[in-house]
């Protein structure tokens, strides 16, 4: 038999994507795509869509199955040589626990996001594209899983991920974030997560993370992060071109895409907090400051993306500016924040060392000193006094991003901003301009928010007293408050041989 | 502006309706100048309750483990109703004195701004 000649990489790629696609005889495209225009973006030629990876199925499988084998082979070799041991200290583990109880749902919610995007699209480049990112997504999902399990036998908090994160108050930060961007059309989701939190954002959600789990010994979350990460840069890509694609088929679309990238850079930026928080509190070793991260990745590297997309008459993010107007007192108030609910959390809390606080006026020569490091001394002494400090009553939250209510105005920043909104005759409270704004745009759909302090007061939270609801979470006794008095920080001294003079903070 | 949704007319329950907290509404308080409580709290309050009961009741139990709070001369502290200065009437029930589902009370204690005088 001949053989027949090889194809080239473009015309494999268009016979494997755009060739599969179908010709309908007996339904209409709109009946077929129903989800494709009510969001008003406007499409006039779908074969325009470019992957720049052109990236063909047997390819993917292929690509990803070698990754998945070297992947399961570190994490075998992880549980086998005890390298939970060689982390920096136990602490690091609650930025840990963070990321994974709040994250690897968020994949898992992609997962589900691209592959409902997928079958809305009505082009076949734009489905292709979709379909292999809700498979990575679903791969990471397990990934980090595996991961969990590991960490999961040594240490406390991480053994409910999935439950957790659809009951528990600041897990209800970053699923409200998906799940606006999934209850959307698939043009906003897909602007939300490819462009404004894949392109936009997940430098700082992944970069600092990584290189933190590096610093602080923790292999097998760098064994995911590297499997994750050719992917990523496919989805970061993928991001770019989606917002190119739109603008590029009519002029009607910018201001639409302009709205969307608003919208989604405030909401990740406050879900980003999380993560500066981690940067500047929960590592033992620092890889940076958030203030620097947001500095290099943001102000830097974002202002460059967004000048390049002023030839198609994108402008900054609106509200930009106030997030660098922050950006000194971010991090601080929302550990002091966590630190005065961890009673009702599934991590740690504590505060610095000396060292660390050092460390921290040094980053923040502007704010540190003059606000918050008088705070956590006196949170210390507290603690040393037996008076541990747990704030008593369940916060306030915007209705937007869900976060307690904690930010103050930086020209005055012990007064906290309180904004409000009026609709159809019930009050509204948001932390910002920017969630207020937001707000005034679909009131129909925000005031429909799942509010974990509010459900607990309508009775669907397991009960009204503490106990009750971290029950309802699925809680243990060991997984929340200070990190000094918890088990983690007890086995850690007797695994390392440590006296309690020797022990972290 | 209206969201732009799949189908005509959308729209959704407010979530936190006042009907929906089984006789009581939500009321958040806040004590401006004191972040070492991060943010106000939010209480189910029956509408029927005095503005006296509050004071005596709920707001000790947020707020008493500050330092500050032996402190306070009750005749001086300053109210907020809403973002606007206001003089509850101590005997008069929440709902009479305007404080309605989801308002938000601000406390103001001139003279008592946190620990050495720090905000917090």
């Amino acid at each position: 038999m001949e053989q027949a000649k090889k194809m080239n990489m473009k015309d494999k790629y268009n016979a494997m994507t755009g060739d599969l696609a179908w010709d309908f005889t007996y339904k209409t495209e709109a009946e077929l795509f129903p989800l494709s225009d009510f969001e008003g973006i406007k499409i006039e030629d779908w074969s325009k869509w470019q992957d720049p990876f052109r990236l063909t199925m047997d390819a993917y499988w292929k690509y990803q199955g070698e990754k998945e084998r070297k992947l399961y082979a570190v994490i075998d070799a992880f549980g086998q040589n005890n390298a939970h041991l060689g982390v920096t200290d136990a602490r690091y583990i609650n930025a840990l626990k963070i990321f994974l109880t709040a994250v690897t749902p968020l994949e898992y919610a992609a997962h589900r996001g691209f592959a409902m995007a997928g079958r809305a699209f009505p082009g076949v480049g734009a489905q292709v594209a979709s379909q292999m990112q809700s498979i990575d997504e679903l791969r990471h999902a397990q990934t980090q899983l595996h991961t969990i399990s590991q960490y999961n036998k040594y240490f406390d908090g991480l053994h409910d991920p999935f439950h957790m994160y659809d009951r528990v108050w600041y897990l209800s930060v970053p699923k409200s974030y998906f799940e606006d961007a999934m209850s959307a059309g698939p043009f906003e989701f897909i602007t939300a997560i490819s462009f404004s939190f894949e392109y936009v954002l997940t430098n700082l959600l992944f970069m600092p993370f990584m290189s933190g789990a590096a610093y602080n010994g923790d292999m097998a979350t760098v064994n995911f992060g590297f499997s994750a990460q050719s992917d990523e840069s496919r989805h970061m890509t993928l991001g770019l071109e989606v917002i190119k694609f739109m603008l590029e088929q009519h002029p009607d679309n910018l201001p639409i895409i302009q709205r969307w990238i608003d919208k989604y850079f405030w909401r990740g930026y406050r879900l980003l907090g999380i993560v500066g928080m981690m940067m500047d509190y929960m590592l033992p070793k620092r890889v940076m400051s958030w203030k620097e991260g947001w500095e290099m990745y943001f102000e830097q590297n974002g202002k460059a993306l967004f000048d390049d997309l002023a030839r198609y008459g994108i402008t900054m993010p609106k509200f930009w500016e106030q997030s660098v107007e922050e950006k000194e007192h971010l991090t601080h108030k929302l550990w002091l924040t966590f630190y005065a609910y961890s009673h009702a959390a599934a991590f740690h809390t504590w505060i610095p060392e000396d060292s660390e606080l050092d460390w921290l006026s040094e980053k923040y020569p502007n704010t540190f000193d003059k606000y918050y490091r008088p705070r956590l001394v006196y949170l210390r002494e507290q603690e040393k006094a037996g008076k541990r400090f747990y704030n008593p009553s369940l916060p306030q939250l915007c209705q937007t991003c869900q976060i307690p209510m904690v930010y103050t105005d930086p020209k005055n920043p012990t007064q906290r901003v309180y904004r409000e909104v009026i609709y159809k005759g019930d009050r509204f409270h948001f932390c910002s301009d920017a969630c207020k704004e937001i707000f005034e745009h679909e009131p129909e759909k925000i005031s429909q928010a799942w509010l974990p302090p509010h459900q607990i007061f309508q009775g669907n939270c397991g009960g009204a007293t503490i106990p009750d609801v971290l029950k309802h979470y699925h809680f243990t006794e060991n997984d929340g408050g200070e990190f000094l008095h918890s088990r983690d920080n007890a086995n850690w001294n007797l695994w390392k041989g440590l006296t309690p003079d020797e022990e972290a903070a | 502006m209206a969201v732009k949704a799949a189908f005509e007319n959308y729209t959704g329950p407010n979530r936190d309706a006042l009907e929906n907290f089984h006789g009581n509404q939500l009321v958040y308080i806040g004590w401006d100048e004191h972040m070492m409580f991060p943010c106000a709290g939010v209480f189910p309050l029956p509408p029927q309750m005095p503005f006296g009961a509050l004071v005596k009741e709920v707001v000790p139990a947020a707020f008493s483990i500050h330092p500050d709070f032996a402190n306070i001369d009750w005749g001086k502290v300053e109210w907020l109703l809403d973002g606007k200065s206001f003089n509850p009437t101590l005997d008069k029930s929440l709902a009479d004195n305007g404080v309605n589902h989801k308002s938000l009370i601000r406390m103001v204690t001139p003279g008592l701004n946190g620990i050495n005088n720090s905000g917090f």
